[in-house]
């Protein structure tokens, strides 16, 4: 009877759009009713905000549509990259971790919604802050956290570090910062250049867009309307530099002059899909590259030797992690759509949890690489050259 | 024996006055003469032709067949695809996935402009991924002095590029050298810098029968004894091999005998050779265009005194370098500060104590 009266009222509430949140089964009662996935809203439409535009008569659109499945992914994507940093900040600490490590947290909603537009076979290539990224194109957190720690078991093997992670169609992790676009341009050029309707999307944040290698690069890649999405991961301090006291110019977008940009929010996962959609719909189709400004924000300082306090205050990234946060934002929007329950969420954070606990263990027992290592992988396809020590 | 036939070349593009030849034991018959330029444009079109991987960019490598006219005939035969005329923006190094680029800097004095890409994003990539990444990629261009271009337009990168693990490094000197090297470069699969000489452009050599075949390379990483002899060994790159070659000729006459060693590649050296010829000789004179300190005599140095051949040294090494000055433009001065035949002389009776 209850399971009845509790679709009724779902179908109700949908009918007359009114939130489906507040439950027929109140917070206080704790019925226990199991609900099956047959009680999920299988997929809704959510309004997102509209991307300023630059040299275009249309946008992305303003809706977007999401299935269960899409936004449980989403969120386990967000969440894992959330509990790896944090854990990687944790293992800072401890002096576990050396170094450099410039922390992801904050800005989740840019890769997962990035991944979640392109295919495996497009190409990315970012900058430095670069595990979600290393992460969401396919290296698990095992093999991320134990080059963090310099193991053998590491995706390089030890021997790259927090900045130098590879995968399959994705091309680090720079330490040098704005090296990497003029480097995703080239491979933008090598899909034009090969046929295969692929992209480039190539990241750089907000300090590296006053580099003057970024402006060769717009240049070559709107000449020879090369397939690569500029994106400028704007999280408004270049270190510790805010974008007001760096440039003349803080509308990122606009910055590629006669290339066409968007603003994107960059916190909305949602958004920040649907405009990466748009971007790449728009390279395949030949037009050229298009740039992308995601305003999001990091948690943490620039890197773990920055406290992160003393350009801007506590009271800013408190408020945005209340009102802005890409993983609570998302969690909110499907529990008010009933796509999920409190619990399921919770059984997947319990899982990630888990994933990164095993993770850590693996990488704080693997042993680093041998001493044989050393003087491996100067060159390919050479036999091993002769070190004088 | 055959009788070689020798002049001695002079600088300045304009004003080849003269032909340096060498013959070959039993000269084949089907050898021909072949500038050193058009053994570069051969090489890149024997490569272009073979893989389609490849392909050339660079600033006026296209329409204008070249600045200095390496890349002539390509852009006609190969079309806007493989040839890429870029705009003057020397981080026109660009990752090219998959593909395996030949980049062209007009002179390599540009390449500081791109050198970080060269160096962190090409040379260390291979290590950095332990194995993932790897970087076939050519960097070719004119090295060192010119004639009359001046400090900015003069520098010599071999010790530069030859300081860094993860890039090899060419010099070649004759045709066959320039053929074969840049050959073995655009098919190895890493990084690989290719140190031209402009002066040496116009120059022809004879190349051999062997040397003519679409399928011809020089191993990277292989010095060659121009020379044999026994007095005294003397170890060059690029056009000073040229120059060792000349001062021999003269020395010769007065019963010194040297071997000449070209180096081919900077990085990795071959040391070896060097090691078992100055084993032979007991003396070493190595000359270069580049500066003095840290550069490649200096590295030879010291390779030698930590190796076998020390013991055998009768005297301490010397060094013939360009001055350590800015290269100033007035002829007298510019080739002052560049070494010449004279100095190579000087400089070997001074070892010999003669």
């Amino acid at each position: 009877m209850k399971t009845m009266l509790a679709i009724i009222s779902n179908a109700l509430c949908r009918m007359t759009g009114r939130n489906a949140g507040a439950q027929t089964v109140s917070e206080g009662a704790r019925v226990v009713v199991s609900r099956s996935f047959a009680d999920f809203t299988p997929q809704a439409t959510f309004d997102i905000k509209k991307c300023d535009l630059h040299r275009l008569e249309e946008g992305p659109p303003v809706k977007a549509e999401l299935t269960r499945e899409q936004g449980l992914q989403y969120y386990r994507t967000m969440q894992t990259v959330r509990r790896m940093e944090l854990k990687a900040d944790q293992l800072y600490k401890q002096k576990i971790i050396r170094g450099f490590c410039h922390l992801y947290d904050g800005q989740e909603a840019c890769a997962a919604g990035i991944e979640a537009a392109i295919n495996p076979s497009d190409h990315l290539i970012t900058a430095y802050r670069a595990h979600g990224y290393t992460y969401t194109r396919g290296v698990s957190v095992k093999e991320i956290l134990a080059e963090l720690t310099g193991r053998r078991g590491g995706v390089a093997k030890g021997k790259g570090g927090s900045m130098h992670m590879y995968a399959p169609h994705f091309y680090g992790g720079n330490g040098i910062v704005g090296a990497q676009v003029p480097l995703g341009a080239g491979i933008a050029l090598a899909c034009q250049y090969q046929g295969n309707n692929q992209v480039c999307v190539t990241l750089y944040g907000d300090g590296a867009a006053n580099q003057g290698q970024l402006f060769e690069s717009y240049n070559m890649a709107a000449l020879w309307k090369l397939p690569c999405i500029f994106i400028c991961e704007n999280n408004k301090y270049g270190m510790g530099t805010s974008v007001e006291r760096a440039a003349a110019s803080t509308d990122y977008y606009k910055r590629g002059d006669f290339i066409p940009g968007l603003r994107v929010d960059g916190m909305d996962v949602l958004c920040v899909r649907e405009a990466t959609q748009f971007a790449a719909d728009h390279c395949r189709a030949g037009k050229g590259p298009i740039i992308m400004e995601l305003q999001t924000y990091r948690y943490h300082g620039h890197s773990m030797s920055d406290p992160g306090v003393s350009y801007r205050t506590r009271e800013e990234i408190q408020e945005v992690r209340s009102k802005s946060d890409p993983i609570s934002m998302l969690k909110e929007r499907m529990l008010s759509h009933n796509m999920a329950s409190v619990e399921e969420f919770k059984e997947i954070d319990i899982e990630i949890r888990k994933q990164v606990e095993e993770a850590t263990q693996f990488a704080t027992s693997d042993p680093e690489p041998p001493l044989e290592e050393l003087c491996n992988h100067i060159f390919s396809k050479n036999p091993p050259l002769e070190m004088s020590k | 024996m055959a009788a070689s036939l020798r002049c001695f070349l002079r600088s300045g593009k304009n004003t080849v006055s003269a032909l340096q030849r060498r013959d070959f034991h039993r000269s084949a018959p089907a050898a021909v003469q072949m500038t050193v330029r058009d053994a570069l444009n051969q090489a890149m079109d024997e490569e272009l032709e073979r893989d389609e991987r490849v392909f050339l960019l660079g600033e006026e490598v296209a329409q204008y067949d070249g600045a200095y006219k390496v890349s002539r005939g390509l852009w006609k035969k190969y079309g806007d695809k493989r040839i890429i005329d870029t705009p003057i923006s020397e981080i026109n190094v660009l990752l090219q996935a998959g593909l395996r680029p030949i980049c062209e800097f007009m002179t390599f004095n540009f390449s500081m402009q791109a050198i970080d890409q060269i160096i962190n994003s090409a040379a260390k990539t291979y290590y950095m991924s332990a194995g993932l990444q790897s970087v076939p990629i050519v960097f070719r261009g004119p090295n060192g002095a010119s004639a009359g271009v001046a400090a900015q337009h003069s520098q010599c990168f071999a010790a530069w590029y030859g300081h860094c693990p993860g890039l090899k490094v060419v010099s070649p000197w004759n045709s066959e050298d320039a053929k074969g090297l840049l050959k073995s470069a655009i098919r190895d699969e890493n990084p690989v810098v290719v140190l031209e000489n402009e002066l040496l452009y116009g120059v022809p050599f004879e190349m051999s029968e062997e040397a003519q075949s679409k399928d011809f390379t020089i191993p990277i990483g292989k010095a060659k004894i121009e020379r044999q002899g026994n007095s005294i060994t003397l170890v060059a790159h690029s056009r000073y091999v040229g120059h060792c070659l000349d001062a021999a000729a003269v020395l010769a006459k007065e019963g010194i005998e040297c071997e000449v060693i070209n180096l081919r590649t900077i990085r990795p050296m071959d040391v070896e050779t060097i090691e078992t010829s100055v084993m032979k000789t007991n003396h070493l004179v190595t000359v270069e265009g580049g500066w003095p300190q840290f550069g490649i005599g200096a590295e030879i140095c010291a390779r030698i005194m930590e190796g076998p051949a020390f013991n055998y040294l009768d005297s301490p090494v010397t060094r013939v370098t360009g001055v350590d000055i800015p290269m100033p433009y007035a002829k007298i001065l510019e080739d002052h500060s560049l070494p010449q035949v004279k100095d190579i002389i000087f400089s070997v009776k001074k070892t010999l104590n003669i």
